[in-house]
């Protein structure tokens, strides 16, 4: 069978399990919990196609998600179309922030770019802030749509995220394994040095920033539906910014099974700790596993197994 | 009629806090700015100090400032370690770039986090007699809990200036991002000159944190609303000059004041931070790049 077969086939697998396990019924705070890590499979992913492949390090992973979140809010405020529109809109909108900032990457590198990032997420907090109409600094209750079309709302929502991993993991394996993956690496390693060999550098910066901008509006969207109340702090929380780094991080970033890796369990074990200790010793625990792998096993897990294997 | 004594006011108050913003971004300047090295967490360590006068202050009732200072042996001591396994883990292996990065990203996180878990998400203010008196010039007031610590950022300005520019160390920290193996052969471990400029610019930072808790009360989460701040003065200020960053941090103060005076506080973050994307993509070697 050839791979692009192969890899639709697992995908249909893979969705086809999520439709199982939403039609379960099961304790329906493990849907929550679900969404949540399905949401996190998305963020780092989308973080690892600039981060990971293209040694780009984006802190401003907030603005992309919140832009999906409140292009959404702002849709349902005015139109209230149907969800696939909504994740759809969320991402172009955060896609030309992503093309945006990949043209910041002529002048800014390193860390320059870094900073400019969360610069750009906190100056977007400011306006959203400012913006009464998608709620302001106070917030806005979203209602949910009456009648999903299967289950109810949370067992539909989780559904829809399983998709959007699939679709999000698909896509990077598909960049990672393309000519347009190896000259992201190669661009990574030295980019002065790619550019010389004929590498298009500013056409795959500009790619991968567009890309990992869509993906990361694309999680945001339903973020409105699945919280039912959205402000500013919890839209734009700096835990999203430290999670999409962490957990490629932890995972291993050189391969799309890394972010999947450290989002499964990063993410599993924030839901865990939040509901037996408390969700500020979540976050502890996520900045200290992060240190921890970043000086101790800087090729993550996948480098880990990777060393095991080789002796 | 157009305000002009709220114009006033206001440019005074920016003056004064201006004072205070160029003491919390030396350490910026120094670390970033000389050294080259990305750290993130600085802010952390800024709100951290705030938060070790504070202990003092309610317990024993120590004036903030004087607290400040006599904790600055220990943040350096702390700001030395912390370099040492930055340098163990990724400088000698020569990934500092993005590793280090994100190893200081995840100190920030720890910090701010250990904090809160342990004093919780309330303000934390700190009492000295002084604070709540002011006196008027011509009409505009002028509260001490601003201007004490605006003095203060001055006198760590210029005592910087003048340890950087005179000392052996001083020039020696200006050298070690420009040329290592001369500074090799003039006789300096770059590695131990490092060290000492990370152990300062982390003693500054908090020393800094304790003016900042004499102004304004704080929270955990407070270091967000610094880095925006640090990162910009430091870049408008042209990277590591620390006669520009004075000036950066007056520019700021004062827009910043008129803004939250004329348009609203919640808008001064963005003030911040617009000058930072502006001077990023703009001209990313400051008002007086090197």
């Amino acid at each position: 069978m050839p791979q692009a077969a192969r890899a639709l086939l697992a995908g249909l697998v893979v969705v086809g399990l999520g439709i199982f396990i939403a039609s379960l019924r099961i304790n329906p705070y493990l849907y929550f919990a679900g969404y949540v890590i399905l949401q996190y499979i998305v963020i780092a992913t989308a973080w690892n196609i600039l981060g990971g492949y293209a040694g780009y390090v984006n802190f401003g992973t907030p603005a992309f998600f919140a832009m999906g979140a409140y292009t959404a809010v702002f849709l349902i405020q005015t139109m209230r179309p149907p969800l696939p529109v909504l994740i759809l809109a969320g991402g172009l909108v955060s896609a030309l922030l992503g093309l945006a900032i990949g043209y910041l990457t002529l002048r800014l590198r390193g860390t320059f770019f870094s900073i400019a990032t969360l610069a750009l997420s906190i100056v977007l907090q400011t306006m959203i802030i400012n913006w009464e109409f998608v709620g302001g600094s106070r917030g806005l209750s979203v209602i949910r749509p009456s009648g999903p079309p299967f289950g109810n709302y949370v067992t539909f929502l989780f559904t829809v995220m399983v998709l959007l991993a699939v679709v999000a993991v698909t896509a990077a394996r598909f960049i990672e394994r393309s000519w347009v993956g190896r000259g992201l690496a190669a661009l990574r390693d030295n980019e002065e040095a790619a550019e010389c060999m004929g590498v298009p550098t500013l056409r795959l910066k500009l790619f991968a920033t567009t890309v990992s901008g869509f993906l990361l509006g694309v999680a945001g969207a339903p973020f409105p539906y699945y919280v039912t109340f959205v402000e500013p702090n919890s839209a734009f929380s700096l835990d999203y910014a430290v999670n999409a780094l962490a957990m490629p991080m932890i995972g291993g970033t050189t391969s799309w099974v890394g972010p999947v890796i450290g989002a499964v369990l990063l993410g599993s074990a924030q839901q865990l700790a939040t509901v037996t200790i408390s969700s500020e010793m979540n976050l502890f625990i996520v900045g200290v596993v992060l240190v921890a792998f970043v000086v101790a096993a800087p090729e993550g897990i996948l480098g880990l197994v990777r060393r095991l294997r080789g002796r | 009629m157009f305000p002009w004594d709220l114009l006033a006011n206001a440019l005074v108050a920016g003056l004064l806090l201006g004072g205070v913003y160029a003491a919390v971004s030396l350490g910026v300047s120094i670390i970033f700015g000389l050294l080259d090295i990305a750290n993130i967490a600085q802010p952390a360590f800024l709100i951290l100090g705030a938060y070790a006068v504070y202990v003092v202050n309610t317990g024993f009732g120590v004036d903030p400032i004087l607290a400040g200072l006599l904790f600055t042996p220990v943040f350096y001591l702390l700001g030395a370690a912390v370099y040492r396994v930055y340098y163990g883990s990724f400088e000698r292996r020569g990934e500092e770039a993005l590793r280090g990065l994100v190893f200081f990203f995840g100190l920030l996180f720890i910090i701010e986090v250990s904090l809160s878990i342990k004093f919780g998400v309330d303000y934390r203010l700190v009492q000295a007699g002084y604070l709540g008196k002011s006196f008027e010039i011509g009409g505009i007031g002028i509260a001490y809990r601003l201007l004490v610590p605006c003095l203060v950022g001055l006198a760590m300005t210029l005592a910087l200036h003048l340890f950087l520019g005179r000392s052996f160390y001083g020039r020696a920290i200006m050298a070690v991002s420009q040329d290592r193996l001369a500074l090799r052969l003039m006789g300096a471990d770059p590695v131990h000159i490092k060290t000492v400029a990370f152990g300062i610019g982390i003693a500054a930072a908090s020393l800094a944190g304790a003016l900042i808790i004499t102004i304004t009360p704080v929270i955990p989460s407070s270091d967000r609303d610094y880095i925006g701040r640090m990162f910009a003065i430091t870049v408008l200020g042209g990277m590591g000059s620390i006669g520009g960053t004075l000036v950066a941090a007056i520019i700021l103060g004062v827009v910043e004041s008129l803004m939250s005076t004329f348009f609203g506080p919640s808008w001064s973050q963005a003030v911040s931070f617009g000058i930072l994307l502006t001077a990023l993509a703009v001209r990313p070697s400051g008002l007086f790049g090197r």
